[in-house]
């Protein structure tokens, strides 16, 4: 009977407080974005940019590639041509559609091999430290020492046009500022008491980087490589644009407007609409990852 | 603070312990001459110019269920000695001997399972937590790389964190910065004990905070103890704090142990000139008791460069040429729970003026802060 009423006395735990529910750090970050419906709608809008480019057979009106000398330069929605037309008379919003999957895939896909091989460079110099710090980073420091257009250009130079070579030489470009921001991270972590105390409990290197460095050195790396792919799309549209990058009559929002610039005071507008793609996919990737930094900064 | 009276409850251990190995008379802990020398390295080839003496010869023990206070000036080698006791920095010679094993020695207890059976509880109670880790991981964490599974550490975790006076589902799932410097602390001593430790080292671990809370955890320790069955070794500044919860305390100065013994000796009755000046720096909440010079002056020398002899002879007001000359050695044979102290006045016929007067036990040289300016 006492035994009862002390238990009635004394409300359980559970009673007492809702158990919350022990949410990994990544799993914390998926709620917070959950609500954070700006980044939403931009990773949707992103989203959308990317379908429709990977969709763009389907969904283009015309054959990119189709040119008719009738129909040069034609303004927005002259017959069929809803975006207009191009020098060539071939249709806009079929060469944007298109264009968007070499400027995407040039946009991103460099960006994720540099932050993979620069991430982990820097990771493994900031957490070995000492000589290991000393070579990686010093050949990193070369490679800074160049404004990244011109180490582009000049590597693509180097290797000659084309998509694949175009993006080696981005791959190259980002993999110094990427491996920098990994390093920085690494080693700022890495002297906190909490990995000390990890090394107490008897864990390898292996699960100190894997659980405790990971979880603090991808963020930073993972926000700086999403907004590096708006100024991805950017170089690479430079080097389109200078004709190292994609070759005519690829469509690709670099080239085209490499190409529309003669015709700028005839059809201004047209001219625009390849800027415009690269400018609202660049404005979307970089507020995304706005929106991921503030997601994955959980002390905020 | 009055301490004494609630003294007498931290000392009373038992000795009994399935995981004895030992015996109850063999201690937790034998230190024999760590020593670590951090290197100072300059010019193009990075070559060693200098040593910082950081822990320099330190031995001791640690007896089975005791506490044991460290206490020293900053940069005396305190931290560094409790990272030496972890083996987080290799020392570079001296050897540890736990329970009767040696410590990474060839057929003794290896580093990782040392690790098991001697934990540590940080100063920095925020920076010693990750960030981006709920608390209850980091509690659990300690299990899962020995070897548990995820649901029994989590379970083990939460049993320890209402142990440690947190509530498991209120707290468990908090982010560090989400509490206060109190509960961080009991994060990292629930941490600390997940592994079920026989020792824990306390680096400093109330330093940070305010004094209601260092009260609370300093309480919470002493009951701790009594549930696990604990050894302490309590690393502090606070005079006052190392009193209350040690059974002996062991002062150092520049990286060595200057005097050794129960804390009511030490306390009641300071052989070394230093721990005398250390006791006499507390502050005091009786008026009468005002001093107007300080009982040490100036820094403690350059570990770089040691002087000579005695270490504190630089500041000590009864230095004389033998101090310059020769090392005090501290005595090795008077026992576990002996007094010993690093000083030629305590030596008969060592050379100094005042050896004779003090080879009697329990005569103390008047301390500078004592005599009436």
């Amino acid at each position: 009977m006492s035994d009862a009423t002390v238990n009635n006395l004394q409300p359980k735990a559970s009673e007492v407080a809702p158990a919350l529910k022990v949410r990994s750090y990544w799993q914390t970050v998926g709620y917070r974005l959950r609500y954070d419906y700006m980044t939403l709608f931009f990773g949707f809008v992103v989203i959308l940019i990317i379908l429709s480019a990977i969709f763009a057979p389907l969904l283009a009106p015309m054959d990119p590639y189709q040119s008719s000398m009738l129909n040069r330069l034609k303004p927005i929605g002259y017959k069929d041509f809803i975006l207009g037309t191009d020098e060539l008379g071939r249709d806009i919003l079929s060469r944007i559609l298109y264009g968007g999957r070499i400027s995407l895939t040039m946009g991103i896909l460099p960006v994720f091999i540099a932050t993979v091989i620069g991430g982990l460079l820097g990771i493994i110099a900031g957490f070995v430290g000492g000589r290991t710090n000393m070579t990686i980073m010093r050949i990193m420091d070369v490679f800074y020492a160049f404004p990244s257009i011109l180490l582009a250009v000049a590597i693509s130079g180097a290797l000659g046009g084309g998509i694949f070579n175009g993006m080696m030489s981005l791959t190259l470009v980002f993999i110094p500022p990427l491996c920098r921001v990994a390093e920085t991270a690494t080693s700022q972590v890495r002297n906190l008491d909490f990995v000390e105390a990890a090394r107490a409990t008897g864990a390898s290197t292996f699960s100190i980087i894997r659980v405790h460095i990971l979880g603090n050195v991808l963020g930073p790396i993972l926000i700086y490589s999403s907004s590096l792919v708006s100024v991805s799309i950017l170089i690479a549209s430079g080097l389109s644009f200078l004709g190292l990058g994609v070759t005519p009559p690829e469509p690709d929002w670099g080239l085209m407007l490499n190409t529309l610039r003669q015709a700028i005071y005839i059809q201004p507008v047209i001219c625009a609409l390849p800027g415009v793609a690269i400018l609202v996919t660049s404005i979307c990737f970089n507020l995304v990852s706005d929106g991921l930094r503030s997601a994955m900064d959980v002390r905020m | 603070m009055d301490m004494t009276e609630t003294k007498s409850a931290l000392s009373s251990v038992s000795a009994d312990d399935a995981r004895d190995r030992g015996g109850k008379a063999q201690p937790m802990l034998i230190a024999r001459g760590l020593q670590k020398h951090f290197p100072i390295t300059g010019g193009i080839l990075n070559r060693t110019v200098a040593r910082i003496r950081a822990v320099d010869g330190v031995s001791f023990t640690v007896m089975k269920g005791e506490t044991l206070g460290v206490v020293g000036e900053s940069g005396c080698g305190k931290s560094t000695l409790a990272r030496l006791l972890m083996h987080l920095i290799p020392p570079d010679s001296g050897e540890l001997i736990f329970d009767g094993e040696a410590v990474a020695a060839k057929d003794g207890l290896e580093v990782r399972d040392m690790r098991r059976l001697m934990q540590m509880v940080f100063q920095d109670s925020y920076s010693s937590l990750n960030p981006r880790m709920p608390v209850e991981d980091s509690i659990a964490y300690g299990q899962i790389v020995h070897g548990a599974s995820n649901e029994a550490a989590k379970q083990a975790a939460r049993a320890l964190m209402e142990k440690v006076g947190l509530d498991p589902n209120l707290f468990g799932p908090r982010y560090p910065h989400e509490l206060s410097g109190g509960q961080k602390q009991r994060i990292n001593i629930a941490r600390a004990l997940v592994l079920e430790p026989r020792v824990v080292i306390l680096d400093e671990a109330v330093s940070a905070l305010d004094k209601s809370v260092e009260a609370q955890v300093l309480n919470l320790l002493r009951y701790l103890k009594d549930v696990f069955n604990l050894t302490y070794v309590f690393i502090s500044h606070d005079l006052n704090v190392v009193q209350y919860v040690s059974d002996r305390v062991l002062v150092m100065y520049l990286g060595e142990v200057v005097e050794i013994g129960p804390v009511d000796k030490i306390y009641a009755n300071p052989k070394h000139p230093y721990t005398a000046a250390l006791l006499a720096s507390r502050l005091s909440m009786n008026p009468d008791d005002r001093v107007n010079e300080p009982p040490l002056i100036g820094d403690p020398p350059n570990p770089i460069n040691p002087p000579s002899g005695c270490r504190f002879r630089t500041r000590c007001e009864f230095a004389e040429k033998i101090c310059e000359i020769e090392t005090p050695a501290l005595p090795q044979d008077v026992g576990p729970m002996g007094h010993a102290c690093a000083c030629h006045m305590f030596v008969a016929k060592s050379g100094h003026s005042k050896s004779i007067m003090h080879t009697a036990e329990d005569v103390t040289p008047s301390s500078p802060a004592e005599s009436p300016s």
